[in-house]
């Protein structure tokens, strides 16, 4: 499967499941990426809310959980993911796996 | 393999030599500039050369990124140079570092398929692994101006990971 149809079923699939299961009172949470490191890399969160990325290298990011989903984060821009199952999820950049993120999502 | 083993030693042995020919002096700024704009410029056209030779999904998506990556980074030191007034200055281990470059890519280039892709991407550890060795020890240490302090750190911090991701590759390889 090429990256750009990966891509858009991930996001059909998470746009699928935002239209059914957003809670009212669901969040946006920030993770700032900077030189190659997330921040914060740890973060709290409960199933609905909807995490963003802000890439402010001049380098190509992704968010990836191994074997789940990926968000690819452009340089300079942004990238959301909506969560959908309680949690703990580990993950990394695809292009640098030296950069590594948590996140534990709450039921 | 052991050719390869070989090849990184000779290839370590050169910069850690070529760094002793400059000196008791540690590299000034515009050397250390040079020296990391070559080492971003040699990998670059490792990576072109990957991109056309090889078939493998993988080792074409890591090539794509030190392409990518590099550049970036390349543009953002050139970028600074300027700023800073500073000329980039040619010195015995950026040439030495181009020198076993293009052994490199001869070598390379007589290969193909699965034997090009590992060989390529053993050399892309061995490479970052040197290039990781110098920044810490030689190029981070001895920069003066902050600046430039800055962005080798940052260069140390995403060559890292593409060490880490060659390793992956490789091991996805064997
Ligand atoms: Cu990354």
């Amino acid at each position: 499967m090429s990256m750009a149809v990966y891509h858009a079923a991930v996001a059909t699939l998470l746009l699928g499941a935002a239209a059914i299961a957003a809670p009212s009172q669901a969040e946006t949470i920030k993770v700032t990426i900077d030189r190659l490191a997330y921040a914060p890399a740890e973060i709290e969160a409960k199933v609905g809310d909807e995490i963003e990325w802000i890439n402010k290298d001049s380098l190509i990011h992704t968010a990836t959980v191994k074997g789940g989903a990926q968000v690819l984060l452009p340089a300079k821009k942004s990238g959301r993911l909506r969560l959908q199952e309680p949690g703990s999820f580990d993950y990394i950049c695809r292009y640098h796996p030296n950069m590594k993120g948590r996140i534990t999502v709450r039921p | 393999m052991t050719k390869n083993l070989k090849a990184a030693a000779t290839a370590i042995a050169l910069f850690i030599g070529a760094t002793g020919a400059l000196g008791a002096d540690k590299p000034t700024d515009p050397q250390i500039a040079h020296i990391a704009y070559t080492a971003g410029v040699l990998d670059i056209e490792a990576a072109k050369q990957a991109i056309a030779m090889s078939k493998n999904k993988a080792v074409v998506e890591f090539a794509e990124t030190m392409l990518r990556d590099h550049e970036a980074v390349n543009s953002q030191a050139l970028d600074l140079v300027k700023k800073l007034n500073v000329t980039p200055e040619d010195n015995d281990t950026s040439k030495a570092l181009s020198q076993a470059a293009e052994t490199k890519r001869q070598e390379l280039a007589k290969l193909s398929g699965a034997e090009f892709d590992r060989a390529y991407v053993e050399h892309e550890v061995a490479y970052h692994k040197q290039v990781n060795g110098a920044l810490e020890t030689m190029l981070i240490p001895a920069a003066q101006n902050g600046e430039l302090k800055s962005l080798l750190e940052t260069g140390l911090k995403l060559f890292q990971g593409h060490q880490q991701h060659a390793e992956h590759v490789a091991a996805e390889l064997k």
